[in-house]
């Protein structure tokens, strides 16, 4: 009897189409070039502030335009999920032994959005926001 | 009132005769306590003496009946019909290559298996006849989860990256050498981590996670598989920033 194994192809450019668990994390990965945008927009006002105080209040105005403002929502609405993606894997990644029991995934993560918390407050009170 | 049937439809594929596989229906009584792999059996038995696949235990325990069912990969076992629509699609595990039918090539998983070293290496100033070497609940409890791994391949199926990348070393195989990098019996991780710390080991993984959702015994070989990276960039940094620290 004669072998002749049949091989599939995997789509290189759709395999994600395929799951919804694939979907999810094509978004998690995705999303983060929301972040990177937002740094952008960050070193663009650097640079304005460098060039004088109109050319600050310029980029202060272009913010609180409607297109500034929905930009801000969908980088937020991205960034929130992200982050909370990756929050709610770390129990994988840092599994905590105490004795014989293993601490629960829900203090894991809930100690990262604690630390998450705590240093945006800082982070608002540096600014001056309080 | 007629008696309610399901509609399997199973990939055939004979090799000897096929160009490409094709997927044939066969109508198979329904019941409330059956599995699909129960139906295959039916199928067997009473329609179609053809149909290839493999199983042995019947009960989640050999790992030998994992099959795509409606696009997922399960242990035909533990796959019950009441869980399916009355079409019910069965396709040999993803990113194998199929022998026949339901059977699929299996051997570069085998071979990757043996590539970690999946057994406890002792340490070499310890004699073979040492005393046995006892072990508290607590160190028993850091791998015994990873033990839970009956082989079965489902994570390979459901893993993106291996499909696309093929030397990729994969779920199951590293999760295994975390397990006996985790033994404190063991003293063969320098050994391990030459296959598993390379760049077909654990860095080939973005951590889809979908491993971990489809395996049936909640080994959780993702989180294995993020837990060897953060060990394995903890080695680098004391190797390359200090050197005078033993690992
Ligand atoms: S037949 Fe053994 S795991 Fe399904």
């Amino acid at each position: 009897m004669s072998r002749k194994p049949y091989v599939r192809e995997v789509s290189k450019t759709r395999w994600f189409l395929r799951q919804p668990r694939y979907m999810r994390y094509m978004m998690r990965e995705v999303t983060c070039l929301s972040i990177g945008a937002y740094a952008l927009v960050l070193v663009l006002g650097i640079k304005r502030l460098s060039e004088g105080r109109a050319a600050y209040e310029g980029f202060l105005q272009a913010l609180a335009s409607p297109g500034g403002i929905l930009f801000h929502l969908v980088v937020l609405a991205f960034a929130l999920y992200h982050t909370a993606s990756w929050f709610n894997v770390t129990p994988k990644a840092m599994p905590v032994q105490i004795g014989e029991s293993f601490v629960s995934g829900g203090v894991i993560v809930g100690a990262h959005y604690g630390a998450w918390i705590v240093i945006s407050l800082a982070v608002l009170l540096l600014a001056g926001a309080f | 009132m007629s008696e309610r049937r399901v509609s399997l439809e199973v990939l055939r594929y004979d090799p000897e005769t096929d160009s490409e596989p094709r997927f044939q229906r066969y109508p198979v009584p329904y019941h409330e306590e059956w599995v699909v792999l129960d139906a295959l059996n039916y199928i067997k038995d009473h329609l179609d003496t053809t149909l290839s696949y493999r199983w042995s235990c019947h009960m989640a325990v050999c790992g030998s009946c994992g099959m795509m069912v409606n696009g997922e990969p399960v242990l035909a076992c533990k796959a019950f019909l009441r869980d399916y629509p009355d079409e019910i699609r069965v396709e040999p595990l993803l990113h194998f290559p199929i022998e026949r039918d339901l059977v699929t090539v299996i051997d570069d998983f085998m071979a990757k298996l043996a590539r970690v070293k999946p057994y406890l290496i002792p340490a070499r100033d310890e004699p073979a006849s040492a005393a046995e070497r006892r072990q508290t609940p607590a160190e028993l409890k850091r791998f015994k989860q990873y033990t839970l791994c009956i082989n079965c391949m489902l994570c390979y199926a459901a893993c993106p990256e291996y499909g696309l990348m093929p030397e990729f070393l994969g779920p199951a195989a590293i999760a295994l050498a975390h397990r006996y990098n985790r033994d404190s019996r063991d003293a063969g991780r320098d050994e391990r981590q030459e296959i598993i710390a390379a760049n077909e080991g654990v860095w080939d993984c973005s951590f889809v996670g979908a491993c971990s959702e489809v395996c049936p015994k909640h080994v959780d070989p993702a989180g294995a598989l993020q837990q060897v990276k953060i060990a394995s960039t903890v080695d680098w940094y004391k190797e390359h920033l200090m050197p005078w620290v033993k690992k």
